[in-house]
């Protein structure tokens, strides 16, 4: 441990330790394309798929579904197989896949080649928010580079394997890192969410068995498949294995991207290496998954609660992408919840009725609220039109829309009182 | 015409996606269509449709929907001020009124002189780094991060130097 607590031998942020290493002769110095090689030459798919389940990797794009079990479920009659990365990171508060792709990116496209082996797929697409611009151009000659090295392309280390990797930017537009939104605009439609099931691994890209994962649960693969998956659950809880970037954002000293094992505390995160609270007040609320988060009241308890995938739900929250966005005494409630409603009113893509219209009222209902112009009745219907529109939306997005909603008005009443 | 322009770009794009898959080949032509003019114009959106084998109407629902392409022209630059919460809570808004009370503009309007348009847009996966903005020009979008208002008034000061070269350019050609 380096003096700031967190842990100085990075798995995912190894470029903050390795300079260069953003080039793939530096990657390959440092033990890169081993995993790849490893698994193409001496392990079947199945193999690698199951060496991802027994490591007990859950997504990290929000909803901390396991790797391998999703992996398992691609339909093997019907081909060919893709595999999607979900690089739409959009969540207010997350900025960490970003740091991947810039910082280590052959680590995350040795990741994609990986899964894409699993899966048996010839080709991958790295689906990137429109903004990611300059990102995506580093990742083509990236990814040229690798097709000169021959760790992409045709007949990869003289078997029958062979892969081709694409970029491809999306244009503004949060629904999309919805997988299924995701798929229609990789399709060239409209980003709207598809009815569900089927699943991608069955109904996916072009309508084919298609595995989406997000960047950082890509970039875990290269080191569990090089060092296996008991050294994987070394770090981490039992039922949430391994390493977690934490975004951490709002009212903190020093923001930033932390990687820490899942199951170290809020405190640890927001105290010890977010050095605290500016200006010596005091932390108000926290919300764990970004804008999409129901509003922790920060006390003790939660400050002392381990953020993983089984503790952050004791809170009446979620873990979610963990995006931290720390909340001081200095907010006001119903300007926040505001803010997020702005946020989820322009991102909804329109195709439910319930996500449609019931943004577009609560948005007009916290501009009042948060003005000081609302009655106590005023409030009560917000509450209303958010518990109207809980589990009938088409997708999370919906959903999400509310947490900080029902939340707020719930743990801070106070806020809410009208003169 | 984009086909005759780009003819090498478009054949690159196709060759991304199965050929059977062509619409998937819709966002990056219109990115192609928008670099000149920082917008879409109609003839483009035929055009993109008839290489596709998709309705110019299809088209223009792309456009419609996704935030970064522009059916109508606006400024040249597009400073685009991320004022979601995470930034929100490190100054953005204020620094977003600022910057538009310098330059003599509401957010969402657009300089005199036409080519600086200043709009508050949702997070840009920047928040550690609050206040900040992507330029969105022809040339892609670029992030500028951890920014001040007078930072932001010099760089705007460069993208007119740049814009007047390319007038210049343009002239003498």
């Amino acid at each position: 441990m380096n003096k700031t607590g967190e842990s100085n031998s990075y798995i995912l942020l190894r470029h903050r330790e390795i300079p260069n290493l953003d080039q793939l002769e530096v990657y390959r110095q440092n033990g890169g394309y081993q995993a790849f090689e490893k698994a193409v030459t001496s392990m079947q798919p199945q193999e690698v798929t199951d060496l991802v389940k027994a490591s007990g990797l859950r997504g990290r794009g929000g909803a901390g579904f396991p790797t391998g079990m999703k992996w398992s479920f691609i339909d093997n009659k019907n081909w060919p197989h893709y595999v999607v990365a979900n690089a739409d990171e959009s969540e207010p508060g997350t900025f960490k896949d970003r740091e991947i792709m810039e910082g280590n990116p052959y680590q995350f496209l040795e990741g994609v080649a990986l899964c894409a082996y699993a899966i048996q797929a010839h080709a991958a697409y790295i689906y990137l928010r429109g903004e990611f611009w300059q990102v995506a151009h580093k990742l083509d000659r990236h990814i040229a580079a690798l097709e000169a090295a021959g760790l992409l392309g045709d007949r990869l280390f003289g078997t029958d394997y062979s892969l081709r990797l694409y970029t491809h930017l999306g244009a503004g537009a949060y629904i999309c890192g919805e997988e299924t939104a995701l798929l229609e605009s990789l399709e060239g439609k409209l980003g709207q969410p598809r009815l569900r099931p089927p699943f991608p691994p069955s109904y996916g890209l072009f309508g084919k068995p298609t595995v989406v994962n997000n960047v950082e649960t890509l970039a875990n693969l290269p080191p569990i498949v090089a060092n296996g998956a008991e050294w994987y659950r070394m770090k981490g809880t039992e039922k949430s294995p391994g390493v977690k970037i934490f975004s951490l954002s709002g009212c903190v000293n020093r923001p930033g991207n932390y990687e820490l094992p899942l199951g170290a505390t809020f405190r640890e995160l927001i105290f010890d290496l977010g050095a605290g609270i500016p200006g010596g007040r005091s932390i108000k609320a926290i919300m764990a998954a970004g804008a999409s988060s129901s509003l922790i009241v920060a006390n003790d308890k939660a400050l002392d609660t381990p953020m993983d995938y089984e503790s952050v739900p004791s809170l009446g929250a979620q873990l979610g992408s963990a995006s931290v966005i720390v909340v001081d005494e200095s907010v006001s409630i119903p300007w926040l919840i505001n803010k997020t409603i702005h946020f989820f009113k322009h991102e909804s893509c329109g195709k439910c009725t319930p996500c449609r219209e019931g943004t577009f009222w609560m948005m007009h209902l916290t501009e009042r609220i948060a003005k000081g112009a609302a009655t106590e009745e005023g409030v009560s219907l917000l509450y209303d039109v958010a518990s109207q529109m809980k589990g009938k939306c088409l997708c999370a997005l919906g959903e999400f829309s509310i947490e900080a909603v029902m939340s707020g008005i719930e743990r801070f009443k106070e806020d809410f009182i009208m003169e | 015409m984009l086909a005759e322009k780009y003819a090498n770009e478009i054949q690159a794009i196709l060759a991304k996606y199965p050929p059977e898959q062509r619409q998937a080949a819709v966002m990056p032509l219109l990115y192609l269509a928008q670099r000149e003019q920082m917008h879409v114009d109609r003839a483009s959106m035929i055009e993109i449709g008839e290489i596709l084998g998709i309705s110019a109407t299809e088209v223009a629902s792309i456009v419609g929907f996704y935030s970064l392409y522009y059916d109508q022209p606006a400024g040249k630059y597009h400073l685009q001020v991320c004022t979601d919460l995470p930034c929100a809570l490190r100054g953005a808004e204020k620094f977003l009124e600022e910057l538009c009370q310098r330059l003599g503009i509401k957010p969402g309007g657009t300089t005199s002189d036409g080519l600086i348009t200043v709009e508050p847009v949702m997070c840009l996966a920047a928040c550690d780094r609050a206040p900040m903005f992507q330029v969105q020009s022809s040339e892609g979008l670029a992030y500028h991060e951890n920014q001040t208002v007078e930072a932001a008034l010099e760089l705007i000061a460069s993208l007119r130097l740049e814009a007047a070269r390319g007038a210049r350019r343009r002239s003498h050609e």
